[in-house]
């Protein structure tokens, strides 16, 4: 019972009340987690109208229109309650004040009013896909999109190598300054770039560093966290490993680049997914640095539907699905590492 | 697992990585064998250390210098060399209050605000995320089917941006949004969540809750795993209730990664900023607005780019998250003493 | 190490290939939209670029937070565009290029544009020429006139006073169960729309924000009074924070909203998104003790002082102000004219529903009804910190944090406090 609880049914077959709300609780994080992402990629293909309607739909749908002989565009389909208390489907002629002329599509002839309280519009799915197919015409998305992955891989590179470096330094030697060395990491551990926003900017234009990708790439390449991340880790790495390589005379670089990153493996793992979801939504600091179009990132132009005084709704949800979909993959790509990765081996 | 690994030549599973990583540091043998030759063994440290400390010190350390020097200076030029120097006046317009638990009372009340609330979310997120981590991790570590979809599911809110995230919560939540229509539908009354300071706050931490959980979730899963059956077998022999169990067994077991998640949940916490900005605007009225918030609008938003002001309240910030961190660490490592 | 080389060079090409090979010049213009006006703009500048081979204009299209709050950073590090399309004249000016000298006809300029010349030029400047008005905007309502016949409620008439349209509004949400009798944006900018007609003048004789007047307390007290009775919703103006601009479009579309304080630039969206869903028309402003006048506002393009090629870029400029051109922006992005000839002749809006042609026209002549106390205050240097101080202070006393008189108190101390940074050399 009582292992039961904290490892796994003792009894396979037979289901107890553990499993029971074990498989509840998971069923609702699904419902949670995926919910409203799944919503979010619904409501893209939505038209500007149907996303402001209330209640809102949960489907992309639109009114039903049919097209009627004698009228040049196509009329919405109603439904209508008589005033006899029979129901049917009508066309909406025109609607004058709070009365509605609507015709039945098979008799075209005879006009029909109706208060308007008394209809409701049929409705049908339909994606609008335009909201997709529209701003790709419109902005540079390719050029945007690899801007953003340039950003991403190369950030990820150098957080990665110099990154681990440090924690190597700070977890297997023992020196003089260790201690200083740690209080920094830890201290800086906490700043927030958005508060340095304006000296970093000052460090940039003096570096003439503006307009340039590595102005996005390089502030935040040393990251504490990593650092911090990745020496917890080599904590748990056992050290007769690195003293048997230094009797076989192993230089310091080939510990490091042969035995003790591999084994960093995992945590490098969580860094790179880390590193990789940073760079690739982060806004603010390429805003201040980004001013010309060929060097935007995907999330500038993306943003760039947000006006003074309107937002263009349709267009920002359908972009900003379009930006998850890589993250999604690399989601896929990497989640062996990071559902066995680091489970499998523990973060001791 | 690293136990039973030969000394030298771990190779990293996907090979193409591996094949090119080899390759790559491979280059660096000779000239990092030189090094180490001219520098000793141990004072290899810094070498390693050096690249991080570089950038460290121009993008951190530098910038840090700037901030002391901005927030002594005032007007609204950009260059330091064009603002006049105010001395002490930012940090004592900041610290001016009658009293400091009534931000109301304070010439820069909104910055008080700001920190009241940044503490007040913190607290409740920690709770709130090591609590339902724990829970989730728990529930995982338990031999069910699709644990690997599963683990998947908890995780993958946090691949979203912040924005993002703020957004789809936001449509959910608002007046006309998807939980009012749930609520109605089952004959509720519409709640304004975003008109109530309480609600507000509430949803501020949910939402960064169902963001970021996932990975802590992982970090105690790991943990759990890494503890061994023949433990909670011989509890069982032994006839332990669960919640000692639980006590006694799990979670001391447990504490070096419930370290580790605390100390990364409290520095992401009291950073917050977009997320919650995005989901609440920081209202009702000021209820939460966060420290981070009010520095950033300073600097920026504000009509008048008061840069020296801003600087100056990111110092005290800066001292205060030093101080807590330190905090955080000695406890932690007493409770492990 | 090699890889980090090779992507190096990889990077390097990319943002070369960025950059044309032969001798043009290329001009920056950062812009940002609301609507169709990125494309219009897009439009114009390619036939310019057909009749001016030597001159490319890139469009740098960026989030509106972007104007507001990087491009001030960014010009005062000279790093800025040649052109930005921005509405902090004020704040802004000290980087604005003087186009007279390049200009063959300046005095067209003048004519045209001179009461907004005025907004753009730095205090105590009489002559520069530094831009021109993309759009002007003027605050004033948009009502649901199906929602007041569906109750039953007679629309006030031309000349109705605030409290008019505040009881009519309720009576209509009271019948209809619209939850928002009345909805303003949360913008200072709007609260100015009710203040101005209510008798504030915001700016003291010696050019200096001296914001709590009497009619600034009268606006605040309608306002205040309208949430306690339910008139207004806390949802808008007590939700958010600080400055942060919380719009009522939404809730407009969705009829929830019987009277909507808000301005001519949501014309186009309500004419494409209310489509035939109900009726709905802009009214004039509503009168207060002062007079019945809205707040003017707007974007404009400016020419900016660091630029490398002033002649250019003025002849981009002349371009753009020049008449069918501009007429055309005009016309096909459905903006209110900032050029005194268009507005006289009128725009033949593209594209427009008679509905939303009727609306334009109730806030072309809306234009003409502005009081000088209305174009003063937003003109002045000033006004924007006025506006934020204010939605900031007041949104805090509606959500129930701080008395109208606290307040009042903060809104002072807020403005001088800013005034005095920014007058800090």
């Amino acid at each position: 019972m009582t292992v039961s609880l904290f490892r796994q049914t003792r009894h396979p077959g037979r289901i107890g009340w553990t499993d029971i709300l074990s498989y509840a609780y998971l069923a609702l994080g699904v419902v949670l987690m995926f919910g409203p992402v799944l919503w979010l990629v619904l409501s893209s293909l939505k038209t500007p109208a149907a996303l402001l309607e209330f209640p809102p739909s949960l489907l992309p749908l639109t009114q039903k229109t049919v097209t009627v002989p004698g009228h040049a565009q196509p009329l919405e389909l109603y439904r209508v309650r008589m005033p006899d208390g029979t129901v049917r489907e009508l066309a909406q002629v025109r609607r004058i004040g709070i009365q509605a002329q609507m015709l039945d599509p098979a008799d075209p002839a005879t006009i029909i009013r109706v208060p308007i309280e008394a209809r409701e519009p049929i409705r049908e799915m339909a994606f609008a896909w335009s909201n997709y197919t529209e701003p790709l015409q419109q902005f540079a998305f390719g050029r945007y999109f690899s801007n953003s992955l340039i950003v991403t891989i190369v950030a990820t590179i150098i957080t990665l190598i110099i990154n681990s470096m440090a924690a190597y330094a700070l977890a297997i030697y023992e020196f003089r300054g260790k201690a200083l060395m740690l209080l920094l990491v830890i201290g800086t551990l906490m700043i927030p770039i958005t508060i340095v926003l304006v000296p970093v900017f000052l460090v940039i234009t003096q570096m003439g560093l503006n307009n340039s990708l590595w102005a996005v790439i390089l502030p935040g390449a040393a990251t504490p966290t990593g650092v911090f991340l990745l020496r917890q880790y080599m904590l748990t790495l056992p050290r007769d490993l690195i003293e048997a390589a230094r009797m076989d005379k192993a230089s310091e670089w080939q510990i490091y680049a042969r035995i003790v990153l591999p084994l960093t493996l995992p945590a490098l793992a969580v860094l790179a997914i880390f590193s990789i979801m940073w760079r690739w939504n982060e806004f603010l600091w390429p805003l201040a640095v980004l001013t010309k179009s060929e060097v935007y990132t995907l999330q500038i132009g993306l943003n760039a539907f947000q006006g003074e005084l309107q937002t263009q709704w349709h267009y920002l949800l359908a972009m900003t699905v379009m930006t998850l979909a890589p993250v999604a993959l690399v989601f896929v790509f990497l989640q062996r590492f990071i559902t066995t990765g680091i489970a499998n081996t523990g973060m001791k | 697992m690293a136990d039973a690994s030969p000394p030298t030549r771990m190779m990293p599973r996907d090979a193409l990585a591996a094949r090119l990583w080899q390759a790559a540091s491979g280059l660096l043998d000779r000239p990092m064998a030189l090094v180490q030759r001219l520098v000793g063994g141990n004072r290899m440290a810094w070498i390693f250390l050096a690249p991080n400390i570089f950038f460290f010190g121009l993008f951190v350390f530098l910038p840090i210098g700037i901030n002391i020097a901005l927030s002594v200076t005032g007007g609204t030029n950009l260059f330091l060399g064009d603002r006049p120097h105010v001395g002490a006046a930012h940090y004592e317009a900041l610290l001016d209050c009658r009293s400091y638990l009534e931000p109301g009372s304070c010439r820069e009340d909104h910055f008080w605000k700001g920190v009241a609330n940044t503490l007040k979310f913190t607290l409740f997120q920690m709770v709130a995320m090591v609590g339902t981590a724990l829970v989730t991790a728990l529930v995982l570590n338990r031999k069910i089917r699709g644990r690997g979809f599963f683990r998947a599911v908890y995780f993958f809110p946090v691949l979203l941006s912040p924005v993002v995230v703020a957004l789809i919560w936001k449509w959910i939540l608002q007046r006309d949004g998807l939980l009012n229509a749930a609520i109605t539908t089952a004959g509720g009354q519409k709640i304004l969540f975003f008109v109530d300071p309480g609600w507000a706050m509430f949803w501020a931490v949910f939402v960064s809750v169902w963001a970021h959980m996932g990975f802590y979730t992982l970090i105690l899963l790991a943990g759990l795993q890494a503890i061994p059956a023949d433990l909670y077998e011989a509890a069982e022999m032994d006839g332990t209730p669960p919640m000692r169990v639980l006590t006694r067994i799990t979670l001391p077991l447990l504490w070096p990664n419930l370290l580790v998640v605390l100390v990364l949940v409290l520095i992401r916490a009291v950073q917050t900023f977009d997320e919650v900005f995005v989901l609440t605007g920081g209202g009702p009225g000021t209820a939460t607005v966060m420290i981070v918030q009010y520095i950033y609008e300073t600097a920026f938003a504000n009509q008048v780019q008061n840069f020296g002001r801003a600087a100056a309240a990111s110092m005290l910030l800066g001292g205060l998250l030093f101080a807590l961190t330190m905090l955080q660490l000695w406890f932690a490592r007493r409770k492990a003493a | 190490m090699n890889r980090r080389h090779w992507l190096a060079g990889a990077l390097m090409a990319a943002t070369l290939a960025a950059t044309p090979a032969f001798a043009q010049t290329t001009l920056r213009m950062t812009w940002y939209s609301d609507g169709n006006e990125g494309e219009v703009m897009r439009d114009l500048l390619n036939r310019f670029e057909a009749g001016n081979p030597g001159i490319k204009v890139v469009l740098d299209t960026v989030p509106f937070k972007a104007i507001n709050e990087n491009l001030p950073v960014q010009l005062a590090a000279g790093q800025g565009p040649d052109m930005a399309r921005i509405v902090d004249f004020g704040g802004l000016a000290k980087f604005a290029l003087d186009l007279r000298p390049h200009l063959a006809n300046a005095a067209y300029w003048e004519q045209n544009f001179g009461p907004f010349l005025e907004w753009m030029r730095e205090p105590g400047n009489t002559t520069a020429i530094p831009g021109f008005m993309t759009q002007l905007t003027v605050t004033g309502p948009l009502v649901n006139k199906t929602l007041f016949e569906q109750a039953g409620v007679a629309l006030p008439g031309p000349k109705a006073t605030w409290e008019d349209w505040a009881k009519a509004a309720k009576a209509v949400a009271d019948k209809t169960k619209a939850p928002y009798p009345v909805a303003f944006d949360r913008s200072g900018h709007r609260f100015y729309g009710l203040a101005v007609s209510q008798g504030s003048r915001m700016i003291a004789a010696d050019g200096i924000p001296a914001p709590i007047d009497d009619g600034f307390k009268r606006a605040a007290q309608l306002i205040s009074d309208w949430h306690k009775a339910g008139v207004m919703s806390k949802e808008l103006w007590g939700s958010v924070s600080g400055t942060a601009y919380r719009g009522a479009n939404e809730e407009f579309k969705n009829a929830q909203v019987p009277f909507y304080l808000s301005g001519s630039w949501q014309i186009s969206q309500f004419d494409k998104t209310v489509g035939n869903a109900f009726d709905w028309i802009a009214a004039p402003t509503p009168c207060g003790p002062a007079n019945c006048s809205g707040m003017p506002g707007g974007a404009g393009l400016i020419a900016i002082k660091a630029t490398k090629h002033p002649a250019e870029v003025a002849k981009v400029m002349d371009y753009l102000a020049s008449e069918p051109v501009l007429a055309e922006f005009y016309a096909r992005t459905l903006f209110v004219p900032g050029h005194i000839g268009i507005a006289k002749k009128g725009v033949a809006y593209q594209g427009a529903s008679p509905q939303a042609a009727a609306a334009l026209k109730v806030f072309g002549d809306s234009v003409a009804a502005l009081d000088p106390a209305a174009y003063r205050i937003q003109g002045n240097a000033y006004s924007r910190i006025v506006f934020n101080a204010a939605i900031s202070r007041l949104g805090q006393s509606i959500a129930g944090e701080i008395s109208l008189d606290e307040a009042y108190k903060r809104i002072e101390s807020d403005v001088a406090q800013q005034v005095a940074e920014r007058n800090k050399k």
